[in-house]
Formats: structure tokens, C-alpha cells, sequence
């Protein structure tokens, strides 16, 4: 083996510029790839990661996802009966007895690695303030079950969810809202409801999540108090729970449905078709990083040809030595694995310090009032990955030379020879 | 018993058009025998050399090294039994040229990895040193004349201490003085180290220096084939 490393050695440094060229072309399909595959599985990670952490795992809605069947198909299921004019029953909107839903997904806790769950009601409301009106989304929650539920307890900027318990006639507002109408905490603005219910409430805490359309729409009161300004009593339109591990929610929400009847929706169901996009956008990435590689595993085929090519007496003298076949062949597939390691190397210094780079960039997201920075992934995965195929490619352009070479007749370059 | 010694070999290339190298041959070579192969320009004294040497496969015939049947080998025993048993010298050096002269002798060991790589270094400067190469050891080929080329050439034949040492016009390419000096060096290893030498030659005065000529025409031997029944 040292010797066949010694031999491949002479051979690269012989032809210094060809290597140093396919070298660089596998330094730069590296460093390509890792660049490219960090920004895109890092901004992959970012959406994940905002709409995991944004939006509930799973959201239950009062509704079903398939139709109830109507009294007269459970009267005659197997009759050949027509029924016209038809009406089903008309459901009040809301899920019933949810609190007793409530206790059976906490009751999941322990099977599912812990859970929260906490319901809301959602309507519409106007907000009346100095001439000015605002309509605006009307949320009505638990504070001690929505803490542990959403992200809204991190957005506050002044004041706190638990603020509408101390004031059950509080609410919390977006600090764009307070802006738009010139509120401040403290202040009593009035909420008129679509059935007519008016009531003043007072701003008890103001949030900022970053995205101005959802500062300036979105309003948190208390649960009972939304209920009796939408004349909804005891009632809630939807139930999210959060997960302890969030990759579980598909199967939680499963269960949930099964369990309670309603509709349960995990957040990959909810953003399937983001989801999807981003499949499709990694096979693009994938495929497009891949195809800079193989262009540089061209280069390698190259130049271990013209070796080959060039060395085929060196071959013959070798073989008569009593060099083996696999001997040769070796010597070929180690300067392809010396070119594929080295231009790693260099292409893993080299993708790193460009996705160092990239990370320093900071872009403002559209609706949003904060800069961040690129989100990039530094996952060893990517670079094993990176590294793999490019060592794995050289090998395999370096192969075919290396077995054309393997088969060498020292008898025919000897009598051609002299 | 015979060190080296074929029963009627054939070498026939099959293709368009079929052609016989080597015929029907026969020869028997002793140990410490310096025998030298001659004739005509294309009458088959390399083909006859490379199939001694077990570079090339008779399509008929046996070849017996040391007692040993070598004619069902495969590739990679005739490449083991070249490098454990046998050297060759070419018509051109046949160097490695991004090694030195040590590290072409050395190379021969390396592959059989029977020494440690201090003594392979040792035998290597030893074998050079008796070349009257002790100066050069660390040069490249590309650094060295003509004759001393050859001469490491000679020193990497040697390298695995093969009894038997194949040559193939090992003077053709040297200058009067050079060629002497090699035909001496190969002389010696026969008479002094008891080394069988098969060379290919054109060069009369090289091969006055044998202990016997063997004459091929048209790829059949006409004289000095040795006993063989």
C-alpha cells in the first residue's frame, strides 16, 4: 500500500498543474455544494423551525373531516330509498364539551413525552378608539394554558399574559395596533362585537412578534370574557396543543381525532404543500451541487488517463518486476482518492468559510420589522455527505483508467519498445 | 536438474492473420550458465526470452522453473514467480524516472516485502556500491549516463536475488566501453555468483563472452538448445 502511494505520489507531482487543476475542480464542487446546501437546509431548518414554533402542532377545529350521516341513511342503510329535500340538522359552530376533550388529550401526556393543550375562541371584534375603528381577531384564551402553548408570552414586550387573569375585563393588543390608534397600556379602548355586545376593555399588555399585518390584527382577552362578548358560553372553536417533540404530531393528531371526533390537524398536514416545496427544492439542490461534482470527477478521469496513458511503460516495467494487476490498478485508484481527499479538504475549508460568510448576511423578511441574518446549517452531516461523494466519485473516475491500466501486456509495450 | 527449462514451447498469435513467434522450442539452462540467444532481426529471440522469462505464455509446450510446471499458471502466479525468481535487464534502461537509483532497486523489495525497510535500503546501497554506482545511489535516472543507467538497471534485477537474470539486448543501446562493462558485470554474476544469465544479443563480442549461443531462425532453435529430450 506505501508503495502504491508512493508511486501515485510520483505520478501527481509530475504533472504539478493538471492535478493542482483537478483539485480545484473538486475544491470548488465542494465548497459549492456545502455553500449552497448550508443556506438552503438552513433556511429549510428556519421555516421549519417558525412554523413549528409559530403556530400550534395541532390544531383541533369544530368541525369534521368527514360529513356526520344523516338520520335517514342510519334509518335505512341498506334501503334503495331516495330522500329529497333534505336538510341536516343545523350544528351550532363550536366544539361541545370541550373541556372534557380538554382532559382526555391532556390524559396523552404520558404516551406521547408531555403535551399542552389549551382552547381558544376565535371571533371577530371592531375596535373603537378616538373616532377611529379597527376590525380586529378577537382571540379568547386560558393565560395559564396558553403560556405553555404558544410563543405569544415570549412576544410581550410590556406586561404579560397573566395580566388578563388580575383584570378579567384586560386584553392584549400588538404594538403596531397601539401605534395605529395611539394607545398605550393602561388605556381603555372600547370592543364591539358582530352580535352587538360593546364593552371597554383595557390594554393590559402589548406584544411584537416582528410581523406588522399580525401586530395589527391579532388581540388576546380572556377566555370567558370573548365568550360572553360573541354570546358563545362555554364554548371554544378550536383546541391547539403543543408537543414536546413536534416530529410526533401527525400520530398525536391521528389519535386526538379518533379519540374526540373532531378535526385534528398536525402541523405538517397544515403545511404540507410547504413541506413538499421544500422536497422539491432539495432534489433541485441536490441534483444541481451533484452535477459540479461529476463535472469535476471528469477532470479526474482525465488526468488519471493521460497517467495512465503516459506511464503504460512504467506499467510493463512494473508488471515484469512482478507488480500484480491489482497492484497497478491500485496505484491509479489511489491518486483519484488522493485527488478526491485533498479537494475535499480544501472544499470543506472552503464551503465553511463561504457559509461563514453567508451567515453574516442580514436580509429584513418581507412584513417583518427586524433584520436577521442568512439562516445557514452547520450540520457535520452535510460535510460527511459533501466529502463522501466527492471521494467516493474520484475513486470511481479514477476506476476505469485504473483497470484499463490493470491490463497492460508488458509483452506488447516491451516489443514495441525496442 | 535443470534451472530453467522449456519442452517444446509454441508461441502462435491468433488474428487476422495467424503468426508463429517462437516454434517448437526447446532449451535447457543450468544453473551458473551464461547463454546468450542470437540470430536474425525478427527470428523470435525476445519472444523466446519473454516466454523463458514468464512474461508471455506458451500457446503449446512446458516450462519448467526450477522443477516447477509453469505452463497452467495463471497472471499472478507467473507474476510471483517473476518477482521472487527471476530479473531483467532491457535494451533501455527502463527506469522510474521520479526515483532515484535506490529507490528503483529498492522497488523490487518493497513489492516482495521480505526485508525491513532499513535493510532494503542496505541491500539496495550494497548492490549499487558493486556497480561501482556508490556515488550515484541518490540521483535520478535523468542524472545519469547511459552506462549507468544500465548499470542500475542491473542492480534492480538483482534486488530480490533471483537466480536467474534475463536480458534483452542489454548492451544495444551503449557505447564500446559501456557495453563491455556490462557484458562483464553479467559475465561475473555467472562465474562468481553462480547467477544463470540469458541475454538477447546482436553484438558478437558480447556474445563471445557466453558460455553458449543459442541460434533461433524463423522463430525455431537451430543450434545450442541444450540437452533435451
Amino acid at each position: 500500500m506505501r508503495l502504491a502511494l508512493d508511486i501515485a505520489l510520483s505520478h501527481l507531482g509530475g504533472r504539478r498543474r493538471q492535478t493542482l487543476v483537478s483539485l480545484l475542480g473538486v475544491m470548488l464542487g465542494v465548497g459549492f455544494f456545502l455553500a449552497v446546501s448550508a443556506l438552503m437546509r438552513g433556511s429549510e431548518a428556519d421555516i421549519i423551525k417558525r412554523l413549528v414554533d409559530s403556530a400550534p402542532h395541532i390544531t383541533i377545529r369544530d368541525e369534521f373531516r368527514t360529513v356526520a350521516a344523516q338520520p335517514a341513511e342510519l334509518a335505512y342503510p341498506s334501503g334503495a330509498v331516495a330522500i329529497s329535500s333534505l336538510k341536516p340538522r343545523n350544528e351550532p359552530r363550536g366544539i361541545r364539551q370541550y373541556r372534557r376533550h380538554l382532559a382526555s388529550i391532556d390524559a396523552l401526556a404520558d404516551d406521547v413525552g408531555g403535551l399542552q393543550a389549551a382552547p381558544i375562541l376565535i371571533g371577530q371584534a371592531i375596535f373603537s378608539f378616538a373616532g377611529r375603528n379597527e376590525a380586529v381577531t378577537l382571540s379568547g384564551v386560558v393565560p395559564s394554558r396558553m403560556m405553555n402553548v404558544s410563543a405569544v408570552e415570549e412576544d410581550i414586550i410590556d406586561g404579560s399574559l397573566a395580566d388578563l387573569d388580575a383584570d378579567s375585563n384586560g386584553i392584549i393588543i400588538g404594538l403596531a395596533l397601539a401605534k395605529k390608534l395611539s394607545l398605550e397600556r393602561g388605556e381603555n379602548v372600547t370592543v364591539v362585537s358582530p352580535t352587538g355586545n360593546i364593552r371597554a376593555m383595557k390594554i393590559v399588555a402589548l406584544f411584537s412578534t416582528g410581523n406588522v399585518s399580525y401586530d395589527e390584527s391579532q388581540t388576546f382577552a380572556n377566555l370567558t370574557r370573548v365568550q360572553a362578548l360573541l354570546n358563545r358560553p362555554n364554548t371554544a372553536n378550536s383546541i391547539i396543543v403543543k408537543l414536546n417533540d413536534a416530529s410526533q404530531a401527525r400520530d398525536v393528531a391521528a389519535d386526538v381525532e379518533r379519540t374526540i371526533g373532531y378535526k385534528s390537524v398536525s402541523w405538517q398536514e397544515a403545511s404540507k404543500d410547504l413541506l413538499d416545496t421544500l422536497i422539491v427544492r432539495n432534489v433541485i439542490m441536490y441534483t444541481v451541487v451533484g452535477a459540479i461534482l461529476l463535472v469535476a470527477c471528469f477532470g479526474i478521469y482525465n488526468i488519471i488517463s493521460t497517467v495512465v496513458l503516459e506511464k503504460t511503460r512504467d506499467i510493463a516495467i512494473l508488471k515484469s518486476m512482478g507488480f500484480h494487476a491489482d497492484d497497478i490498478r491500485q496505484i491509479f485508484v489511489i491518486e483519484g482518492a488522493i485527488i478526491g481527499v485533498a479537494g475535499s479538504l480544501l472544499g470543506i475549508a472552503m464551503g465553511a468559510a463561504m457559509t461563514y460568510a453567508l451567515g453574516q448576511v442580514e436580509i429584513q423578511p418581507p412584513g417583518s420589522t427586524e433584520a436577521i441574518n442568512l439562516p445557514v446549517y452547520w450540520g457535520v452531516d452535510q460535510f460527511l455527505l459533501a466529502a463522501s461523494f466527492a471521494i467516493g466519485s474520484a475513486v470511481m473516475a479514477a476506476w476505469l483508467p485504473a483497470r484499463k491500466g490493470s491490463r497492460v501486456e508488458p509483452v506488447d509495450i516491451l516489443r514495441g519498445a525496442v | 536438474m535443470s534451472i530453467l527449462r522449456a519442452e517444446h514451447i509454441t508461441r502462435r498469435l491468433t488474428g487476422e492473420i495467424d503468426v508463429t513467434l517462437v516454434e517448437d522450442a526447446s532449451v535447457s539452462i543450468e544453473q551458473g550458465e551464461f547463454v546468450v540467444i542470437r540470430g536474425p532481426s525478427g527470428s523470435g529471440k525476445s519472444s523466446l526470452l519473454y516466454l523463458l522469462g514468464l512474461l508471455d505464455q506458451p500457446t503449446s509446450g512446458r516450462l519448467l522453473l526450477e522443477g516447477e510446471d509453469t505452463s497452467l499458471f495463471n497472471e499472478d502466479q507467473r507474476a510471483d514467480r517473476r518477482l521472487r525468481k527471476l530479473g531483467f535487464v532491457f535494451q533501455f534502461h527502463f527506469l522510474l524516472v521520479e526515483f532515484s537509483a535506490l529507490e528503483n532497486v529498492m522497488m523490487p523489495m518493497r513489492r516482495l516485502g521480505a526485508l525491513s525497510a532499513s535493510d532494503q535500503r542496505k541491500r539496495a546501497a550494497d548492490i549499487l556500491s558493486r556497480l561501482d554506482l556508490a556515488d550515484h545511489m541518490h540521483k535520478r535516472p535523468s542524472q545519469l549516463s547511459g552506462g549507468q543507467r544500465q548499470r542500475v538497471a542491473i542492480a534492480r534485477a538483482l534486488a530480490n536475488d533471483p537466480r536467474i537474470i534475463l536480458a534483452d539486448e542489454p548492451t544495444g543501446a551503449l557505447d564500446t566501453k559501456s557495453s563491455e562493462n556490462v557484458r562483464d558485470i553479467l559475465r561475473r554474476l555467472a562465474s562468481e555468483e553462480g547467477r544463470s544469465i540469458i541475454a538477447v544479443t546482436h553484438d558478437l563480442h558480447f556474445a563471445e563472452a557466453a558460455d553458449r549461443q543459442i541460434e533461433i531462425v524463423d522463430g525455431r532453435i537451430v543450434s545450442g538448445g541444450g540437452a533435451i529430450n
